[in-house]
């Protein structure tokens, strides 16, 4: 089942001469379960294409559709709730608010959401119990690793029923032991049917999607093969 | 990889059968590298006949399954020089990816930024392969963790060469510097070519 799907998306800023187009007929799908990667280097529209996918910015033209509701005919108040409920962000600088708890940051989400407290909070020790990080719950951000900011930020994205989980660079301020992790959640988020996309410049990290798409100057210009399974590797022609 | 320095290792651990040695070589090295019986046993002819092992019985010339050998002192030295003796990685190798960017370049109408992504692309699904394996197996099996971590890395260097190189084309696509022809050969005098 489709959860995200990009259809056709351009994106233009500025006018006349300054006219600088981020985006050019991106079309994407990503179903329940899926885990999509998009690589490419710095300027080559890949955060442009998050933004525009979690309802943040709207495309120039085209259409975003989550689970098959276009968003260009939602309102203003349709789209903020799509953000509560359905989409999960993640990125590169974590983004915890410093005043609050580690379980009070998860909870938000389902707070503004109009959970009742006490109901958000449970979720959300939920939600930390299943990255580790229970013991965690009533530590300010300040107090914690890189890495471990960076799971909290990830069980803040998965919190509730969400449904489309978008990351930005998701480990670039780690080390490789910490960014595996974070992979390995994403990746496991997913197998709980989460459809992903995490953008990177990262081949490591973008090595755990099931497929990877190749952005270049804001076009899509290539995407990997189905994967074959991991025995094409083990069994390198010789018979012993 | 060294066959020969892996055998030493396995029978510094004590005397031990072919067909066992065999086992074990594949089981250390995550059963990434596969070896025949063949190779086991023309290898333990070769460092008995230089007096690295020792066989059971000397007098039989039959390297049958129920052969034993242990190490040598001599065995145990060469072992130890072995494992401090740093790899060549001093010279470059001749890069076949290298030197078909290189060429791609000198190739009029060729679209380099095309054939880089070809192989970036190729590499990403190697990658992709050894990541599942890795998230399958890896965290159990040690020396399968380290084999498989030590391609990640090799292949991720190699897309980062890739990305770098294509910055480069687009830095000298909108700069072009002075024609440097011949940049093959000179580069192969100045650092030498292993061959």
């Amino acid at each position: 089942m489709t959860v995200l799907e990009l259809r056709d998306v351009s994106k233009a800023y500025g006018q006349g001469a300054a006219r600088v187009e981020a985006l050019h007929e991106v079309s994407l799908t990503v179903a329940a379960g899926g885990m999509v990667a998009v690589m490419g280097p710095s300027g080559s529209g890949k955060s442009t294409l998050l933004t525009i996918a979690g309802s943040l910015e709207e495309p120039s033209t085209g259409e975003v559709l989550i689970d098959g509701a276009p968003l260009s005919r939602m309102s203003r108040n349709d789209k903020a709730r799509l953000r509560r409920r359905t989409v999960g962000y993640v990125f590169q600088d974590f983004n915890l608010l410093p005043g609050l708890t580690v379980a009070e940051n998860v909870a938000l989400p389902l707070e503004l959401d109009g959970m009742g407290a006490r109901k958000a909070r449970r979720a959300a020790e939920q939600a930390l119990d299943g990255l580790g990080l229970r013991d965690r719950a009533s530590r300010f951000p300040s107090e914690l690793s890189g890495g471990e900011r960076q799971r909290v930020a990830i069980a803040r994205a998965v919190v509730g029923d969400r449904r489309l989980l978008l990351a930005d660079e998701p480990s670039g301020a780690l080390d490789s032991v910490n960014a595996e992790a974070v992979m390995r959640l994403i990746h496991e988020a997913c197998k709980r049917g989460v459809a992903a996309v995490v953008v990177t410049h990262d081949a490591q990290l973008a090595s755990w999607a099931d497929r990877v798409v190749f952005l270049r100057d804001g076009r899509v210009v290539d995407q990997t093969a189905p994967l074959p399974g991991p025995e094409s590797l083990l069994t390198p022609g010789q018979t012993p | 990889m060294s066959v020969r320095h892996a055998l030493l290792a396995l029978l510094s651990e004590g005397p031990k059968y072919g067909l066992q040695l065999r086992e074990e070589f594949e089981a250390r090295t995550g059963e990434v590298w596969p070896l025949n019986v063949g190779q086991v046993y023309t290898t333990l002819q070769r460092l008995e006949r230089d007096g690295l092992v020792e066989s059971d019985d000397d007098d039989d010339g039959d390297a049958g399954p129920q052969k034993g050998f242990r190490i040598t002192p001599g065995g145990a030295t060469e072992l130890a020089h072995w494992l401090r003796t740093p790899p060549d990685l001093a010279s470059p190798p001749r890069d076949e990816l290298v030197m078909k960017v290189l060429v791609a370049l000198r190739i009029p109408g060729t679209d380099v930024r095309e054939v880089i992504q070809v192989h970036r692309r190729y590499l990403v699904q190697l990658m992709q392969q050894w990541t599942r394996i890795k998230e399958a197996e890896a965290e159990s099996d040690l020396s399968l963790g380290l084999v498989v971590d030590a391609e990640l890395f090799r292949l991720d260097a190699v897309i980062r060469w890739l990305d770098a190189a294509e910055g480069r084309l687009k830095r000298a696509a909108a700069d072009p510097p002075p024609p440097a022809s011949m940049a093959l050969p000179r580069l192969r005098r100045r650092v030498g070519t292993r061959s």
